[in-house]
């Protein structure tokens, strides 16, 4: 790779250790991608739940942040993905004392370096939406998503490691989605189904994720938007679950995302016609995962975070009903639409009826397998086709249903279709 | 290629990390390290996984693509500061966060081969992983 005069003094340890490790990690991924030289990025969003750092993980913070603020402080703005804790209710989870304890030690790290902690996975609604062109370092596969398809920003999916070296160095290594070349469609879906809900839209976005053979598929997708333009909460659902089935980070929807808006979407040179996606691929997708029976144990609203529309709706149909005892209802929001649910009394709604609002985590993100096992649920229901993908490996029997489904089902004690 | 062939060097991209040698745990399926993997009994637990139940602590574990999320750019280092990782990671296609997280564990990655790898190696054969040549040789077939 090319590297500026600064950035080789970054390499070479002249500006400490912290960004020595930041470059070295971007060289390594460079040179794996044949990055040609750096971008700079202008936001980082940084994966590090304490799930996946383990002990190992946080002594690793904890050596970056033991360095002299003007060596371990980070270069760019840097705001943190969903944590793995929300100390007001871990214990009535079965979380342990240990699991907050690591906790506590990752964000006094984070602190230390100037990170904000903002613990949220959907920060290109809440936090500062990115921009057409500009280059990121976006650490959740949902945010990365979202910010190069709809908000026309240019990142790789870039996990810890990855995005706290740009948080430190300012760089990250110009390949993939960073270039134009890259984002060019190269599946294209025809939809003849208007998605229903938000569980449909996942659905949409796992039946193409499904398609995807690489990293490098860039899908674009027609739909009829003329009578019903995607909100940015059913895109944020889409991209989600594409993401997560496709280990997809752009997609293109004409008519309606930036490099497609006025239908010339730029395409590779022999484009693959993929066969129409219609209403019983999307039902057959759904149907896949219901059980023979009715039982179900927890019901999670989760992954991507709702916005404050998705938990006021949650809210909403929950006011002045009581959830049946056989059954958890948890829903996870950011600490920013916590402070505004609990302002608006959506909060109050919710804990009336016997419901957790959890700020700052994901489900997914919490030691999922650990709390199951702690509360003895194995059911998992949700509106998130994203969840659904991931849960199952934690040893759970997840069932994807609309966000009015869950809520009944929820109050009825029972699967409610 | 195929597994009967005599060619026994695969010729990919350059990688991560350094040499290694090992007993492959194969399939065609795709990777990733948290929605596949039981991590602290080392065992694949995704129950739609082709390598569900399977032990994959010290293997050259060799698959298609990369899928999922981003934890595994932090898991792979998680797990082997527990001795509980693979030996190296090989893939069709690996995306950015399985080369990130090698990089960060130091863990060996090949991918982009000439044909599909999955196919030209099974499990239990004896191989080699040279990231810095970018090739994988197949030193004895079970």
């Amino acid at each position: 790779m090319r590297l500026s005069e600064y950035e080789q003094d970054m390499l070479s340890g002249k500006h400490g250790w912290p960004r020595q490790f930041g470059m070295d990690q971007i060289v390594k991924v460079g040179n794996f991608f044949d990055a040609e030289d750096c971008v700079e990025v202008a936001q980082v969003h940084l994966m590090a739940d304490t799930e996946s750092l383990g002990e190992d993980g946080v002594v690793f913070l904890e050596k970056l942040a033991g360095h002299p603020p003007e060596e371990r402080a980070v270069k760019v703005p840097t705001v943190t993905d969903p944590r793995g804790i929300d100390f007001e209710h871990y214990k009535e989870l079965g979380q342990s004392d240990r699991m907050a304890d690591l906790e506590r030690r990752a964000i006094d790290a984070f602190r230390e370096m100037g990170v904000m902690m903002t613990d949220t996975c959907i920060n290109y609604q809440t936090i500062m939406p990115p921009v057409l062109g500009e280059h990121l370092a976006f650490g959740d596969t949902g945010s990365s998503i979202y910010a190069n398809s709809v908000q026309g920003a240019r990142t790789n999916f870039q996990g810890g490691p990855s995005a706290l070296a740009s948080a430190l160095t300012g760089r990250a290594p110009r390949y993939g989605f960073h270039l134009e070349e890259y984002r060019r469609g190269r599946k294209i879906f025809k939809v003849d189904h208007q998605p229903r809900d938000f569980a449909d839209w996942g659905a949409l976005g796992g039946v193409i994720g499904r398609q995807m053979e690489s990293y490098w598929d860039v899908p674009v997708v027609e739909l009829d938007v003329l009578h019903r333009r995607p909100t940015s909460d059913e895109l944020k659902h889409f991209g989600a679950a594409l993401a997560s089935y496709g280990s997809t980070a752009l997609f293109h929807m004409v008519g309606v995302t930036p490099e497609a808006f006025d239908g010339r979407v730029a395409l590779v040179d022999a484009p693959e016609t993929m066969g129409v996606i219609g209403t019983s691929d999307i039902n057959a997708f759904i149907e896949a995962y219901w059980p023979q029976d009715d039982v179900v144990d927890v019901v999670v609203f989760a992954a991507p975070q709702l916005s404050l529309m998705e938990i006021s709706e949650v809210a909403d149909l929950l006011d002045g009903q009581q959830i049946n005892e056989k059954v958890a209802l948890i829903a996870t929001v950011s600490p920013e639409v916590k402070t505004a649910a609990d302002r608006m009394g959506v909060t109050a709604k919710i804990e009336g009826a016997g419901g957790m609002l959890l700020q700052g985590v994901c489900f997914y993100q919490m030691c999922a397998r650990e709390i199951g096992e702690a509360k003895g649920w194995k059911r998992l229901l949700t509106n998130s086709a994203k969840l659904v993908n991931i849960i199952g490996g934690y040893g759970y029997e997840p069932v994807l249903a609309s966000l009015e489904c869950c809520v009944e089902s929820a109050i009825q004690g029972r699967l409610v279709r | 290629m195929t597994r009967q062939g005599k060619e026994n060097i695969l010729k990919g991209h350059p990688g991560i990390g350094h040499t290694v040698r090992g007993e492959a745990l194969v399939a065609h399926d795709n990777f990733s390290a948290r929605y596949d993997l039981d991590r602290l009994k080392g065992r694949f637990s995704r129950p739609q996984h082709k390598l569900h139940g399977e032990n994959y602590v010290d293997k050259i574990l060799i698959l298609n693509a990369a899928k999922g999320g981003v934890a595994s750019a932090w898991m792979l280092k998680e797990m082997m500061s527990r001795d509980m990782g693979p030996k190296a990671l090989v893939l069709n296609f690996a995306n950015p966060i399985m080369a990130q997280g090698a990089a960060y564990a130091d863990l060996p990655l090949l991918d982009r081969f000439e044909h599909d790898v999955t196919s030209a190696v099974g499990t239990g054969d004896i191989v080699e992983v040279n990231p810095a040549a970018g090739t994988l040789t197949i030193i004895e077939r079970k």
